[in-house]
C-alpha cells in the first residue's frame, strides 16, 4: 500500500472551465485594441463606473476604516478557513441544508449534475455567477442533457450571443444597445419583431421572456457573494430580481461557493454590504439582498445544497504573498479603473476573472507557467490598489508574481535564457574596448530593420521575444565615440 | 487498502498544509460608524430615508397614526387585486384582498397586481428595507411575483446605516433587503427600472 501525502495544495482542473485563454495576453489584446466599437464601448462604461463609484465613496467619511476592516476580517477568515468551513458545514447542516465539498471544477460539475438529476429536472434556472463559469458548469450540465437558463439581463445577452463575458459586473459591457437589439431579434424565441433598441424595451423583452421559466423552474443554480460561518447564512447580492426569483420559486436550490468566500462572523457583514455595492455599482445599496440559512419551512426551496469548491483555491492559500488574491470581494472596481482593462477589455485575459484581480487570480489558480503572460498585463500603476474596497496590494503580487514566473522557468529549463546569453555576451564585449567599438558600429547595420519607421518592430529570435511587445528604437547613425573622435579631434 | 480521502477531509488538510503554523492572530479595527447618533425614528432619518427611496425611483406617502387609514385607503384605489399575508395588522387589508395562507400557487399570486406588507426594519442612509417572512410580510414569494409592492414602514423601524440594520435582523430568517424597485443597468449602464421583480415600490412612512 502506498502512502499518499494527504492534503497538498493542487491547482485548478486543466482543460475545464474558463481559466485559461487561447492566446497570450498580448497575443488577444492585440485583436481588442484593433475593434475601435470594443474600445469605445468599454471606454464609455468604465468612465460612467468610475464617476460613480467616486461619487458615492465620497459620501462616507468612514470608507478608509471601512477598507481596513474589510481587509482584516479577510486576513482573519484566512489565517482560520478551516475551522471556518467547518462552521458553516455544522450550521448549514443544522438547518436541513447539504453541504458537499468539490476538489476540483470536474468533481463540482459531477456533483451538481447528479443532484439536478436527482430531481428528475431537465433545466435549470441560474442566477449569475463567476464561479459556475469558472467550473464550465453550463457546458458540464449541457452534455447530461441538462439545459442551464442564465437569467441575469447581461448574462442572458452574452448566453444568447454565444459570446464570454469580458467583465465581472457587466458581463456584457462589450456590447452596446443595437448589438444586443440584433442578438434578442436574432435568438430569443417569441420576441417582438418591432423590437428597438431603447434599454427599457430591451430589458422588457428580457421580462418576458424569463417569467414563464422562473414560474416553472423545478431546480435552481446560484453563486454566493458571502456566507457568514457562525450562523451558515448565505448572502446573494443583486439588482434585478432574477436572483430572488431562483433563489425563492424552485424546489431545489443548488448554491456553489469557492472556499474563499466566508466571512466569520454575522457582524463582519456589516462591513462588506457597505463596501461592496458602492464598490462595484457605484450605488448607496443594490436593489435586492436575499439571505437564508439552510432550509426555511414553507418560504423558497426545500431542498438546499451548498457546494464548497477548492478548485486551486487551496494552492492561492499557500503563497504567502499571493493569497491576498483570495480577499477578492468580485466588486470590479479595479477593473474600471484600470488604463490596461479600459483598452483591452475582459476577453484579452483569456480567464473568467479578467483585469487587475484576474492577473494576480487567474495565474494563482492554475499554476502560473499556464498564464504566464497575466502578471505582466499591467503597467503597474496602482490605481487598482486604491479602488479596492479590501485593500488587496494588486501591484505587488503582480511583481511578485513576475518573480516566481522567471524563477520557476529557470528551474524547470536548465538551457540559459536568452536574457542570461544576451548579458553574457555583453559583459564579454564590454570588456575590451576593441571589441565594444567594433560591435557598437556594427550594430549601425540593424538601421536597415527600421527601414523608413524609424523603430524597429520586430528582431528575429531570441530577441523576438523583446519586440513582441514592444518597438526597439534604431540604432543611431554614429557611435558615441566616432561622436567625440570628430568633434574633439584626437588631441 | 484504506479507502480514499473524502474531498472534505482533503481539502481541510490542503489548508493546513497551505497555511503551515499559525500563530498570529488578526485583529479588527472596527472604528467605523456602528451608530449613527441619531435616535430612531428622529425626523432627519425620516427625511433621508425618503430622499434615498426617492432617488430609486420609489414613491413615499407620509401619513400619521390618525390619517394612515386614509392615506393607505388612497393608495390601494389604483392597486387593482391586492394579495396580503395572512398576519397583517387587522384593517389594513382592503375588503377584496386575497390573504395568502401559503397554498396560493406561483400563477395564482403572478394574477394579482399588488402586495400590501409590513416590514422588519429600514436603513435611511442607503434607502433599504428589510422583510423577514414574519406573519405580516409573508413567505418571500408574496412579495416577488406581483408587480407592485406596497410597503408600510413605521418610523421606530428606521435606523440610520447598515451595522444598525444587521443588529436588528435575526440571521436565520429569510431576509430579503429591498433598496427601490427592481432595477439593471446593463445595457451602456443606463439605470431601467424594473425587471424581474417588482416594479413598483410605494412606501407609506408612518410617524407621529
Amino acid at each position: 500500500m502506498s502512502q499518499v501525502f494527504l492534503g497538498m495544495p493542487a491547482h485548478s482542473s486543466p482543460g475545464v472551465g474558463a481559466l485559461r485563454g487561447d492566446q497570450t495576453f498580448p497575443q488577444a489584446a492585440r485583436t481588442a485594441l484593433a475593434d475601435p466599437q470594443l474600445r469605445r464601448n468599454l471606454g464609455h462604461a468604465t468612465g460612467t463606473i468610475r464617476a460613480k463609484r467616486l461619487a458615492v465613496v465620497s459620501e462616507l467619511d468612514d470608507w478608509e476604516q471601512l477598507r481596513l476592516a474589510g481587509q482584516a476580517i479577510k486576513a482573519a477568515t484566512m489565517a482560520r478557513l478551516d475551522d471556518h468551513l467547518a462552521r458553516l458545514e455544522q450550521e448549514v447542516t443544522a438547518r436541513g441544508g447539504t453541504v458537499h465539498w468539490a476538489r476540483d471544477a470536474v468533481e463540482a460539475n459531477r456533483i451538481i449534475t447528479e443532484l439536478v438529476q436527482a430531481t428528475g429536472a431537465d433545466e435549470v434556472v441560474k442566477v449569475k455567477s463567476m464561479v459556475t463559469q469558472e467550473i464550465g458548469l453550463n457546458e458540464a450540465l449541457e452534455q447530461a442533457g441538462i439545459a442551464a437558463w442564465e437569467t441575469d439581463l447581461a448574462e442572458l445577452i452574452v448566453q444568447l450571443g454565444h459570446d464570454t463575458p469580458s467583465h465581472i459586473l457587466v458581463p456584457a459591457i462589450h456590447r452596446n444597445r443595437s448589438e444586443i437589439r440584433e442578438i434578442f431579434l436574432r435568438e430569443m424565441p417569441g420576441v417582438d419583431p418591432d423590437l428597438t433598441d431603447e434599454p427599457r424595451r430591451l430589458a422588457m423583452a428580457a421580462r418576458s421572456h424569463l417569467r414563464r421559466k422562473f414560474l416553472s423552474a423545478k431546480v435552481a443554480v446560484s453563486g454566493a457573494n458571502f456566507a457568514v460561518a457562525e450562523t451558515g447564512t448565505l448572502v446573494v447580492v443583486e439588482s434585478e430580481g432574477n436572483g430572488r426569483m431562483c433563489l425563492t420559486l424552485p424546489d431545489t436550490l443548488i448554491t456553489v461557493m469557492g472556499i474563499e468566500k466566508l466571512v466569520p462572523t454575522w457582524t463582519d457583514l456589516e462591513v462588506f454590504l457597505q463596501l461592496l455595492p458602492r464598490s462595484s455599482t457605484g450605488e448607496r445599496m443594490n436593489p435586492y439582498t436575499s439571505m437564508w440559512t439552510g432550509v426555511s419551512p414553507g418560504d423558497g426551496p426545500q431542498d438546499f445544497h451548498l457546494v464548497l469548491l477548492d478548485n486551486g483555491r487551496t494552492a492561492v492559500l499557500a503563497d504567502e504573498v499571493g493569497r491576498e488574491a483570495l480577499h477578492c470581494i468580485r466588486c470590479s472596481a479595479c477593473l474600471n479603473v484600470c488604463p490596461v482593462y479600459e483598452r483591452a477589455g475582459g476577453h484579452a485575459y483569456g480567464s473568467v476573472y479578467p483585469g487587475p484581480i484576474g492577473a494576480v487570480l487567474t495565474p494563482q489558480l492554475t499554476g502560473v507557467e499556464q498564464n504566464a503572460s497575466l502578471p505582466y498585463a499591467s503597467t503597474l500603476c496602482g490605481a487598482c490598489f486604491d479602488a479596492c474596497p479590501v485593500r488587496i496590494d494588486i501591484p505587488s503580487i503582480l511583481v511578485h508574481l513576475r518573480a516566481r514566473h522567471v524563477e520557476e522557468y529557470a528551474a524547470e529549463h536548465r538551457l540559459p535564457s536568452a536574457e542570461s546569453l544576451a548579458m553574457g555576451a555583453a559583459a564579454w564585449v564590454m570588456s575590451s574596448a576593441r571589441r565594444f567599438g567594433f560591435v557598437t558600429r556594427t550594430a549601425r547595420l540593424g538601421r536597415v530593420l527600421g527601414r523608413r519607421r524609424g523603430r524597429i518592430r520586430s528582431l528575429p529570435p531570441p530577441a523576438s521575444a523583446w519586440t513582441a511587445t514592444r518597438d526597439v528604437p534604431l540604432p543611431p547613425t554614429e557611435t558615441f565615440r566616432e561622436w567625440w573622435l570628430r568633434t574633439r579631434g584626437e588631441s | 487498502m484504506s479507502t480514499p480521502p473524502s474531498a472534505r477531509d482533503e481539502i481541510l488538510a490542503r489548508i493546513r498544509t497551505s497555511l503551515g503554523d499559525r500563530t498570529s492572530t488578526v485583529e479588527i479595527p472596527r472604528d467605523y460608524h456602528r451608530t449613527g447618533g441619531s435616535p430612531v425614528g428622529s425626523p432627519e432619518l425620516l427625511e433621508l430615508l425618503t430622499d434615498r427611496l426617492v432617488d430609486y425611483k420609489a414613491t413615499v406617502h407620509r401619513a400619521t397614526p390618525a390619517d394612515f387609514a386614509a392615506v393607505l385607503a388612497s393608495v390601494l384605489e389604483s392597486a387593482g387585486r391586492v394579495v396580503v399575508p395572512a398576519g397583517l395588522p387587522d384593517g389594513w387589508a382592503p375588503p377584496a384582498a386575497v390573504v395568502d395562507d401559503g397554498s396560493l400557487s406561483w400563477a395564482e399570486l403572478d394574477a394579482v397586481d399588488t402586495v400590501l406588507t409590513s416590514c422588519t426594519a429600514a436603513a435611511a442612509e442607503t434607502g433599504t428595507i428589510v422583510l423577514d417572512g414574519s406573519p405580516d410580510q409573508g413567505r418571500r414569494a408574496v412579495t416577488l411575483i406581483p408587480d407592485r409592492h406596497i410597503c408600510v414602514v413605521r418610523a421606530d423601524q428606521v435606523v440610520r446605516g447598515v451595522p444598525e440594520l444587521l443588529g436588528r435582523l435575526d440571521p436565520r430568517r429569510p431576509l430579503t433587503f429591498i433598496s427601490g424597485p427592481s432595477a439593471t443597468s446593463d445595457i451602456e449602464l443606463q439605470r431601467v427600472e424594473g425587471v424581474h421583480g417588482p416594479r413598483k415600490l410605494i412606501v407609506v412612512l408612518v410617524s407621529d
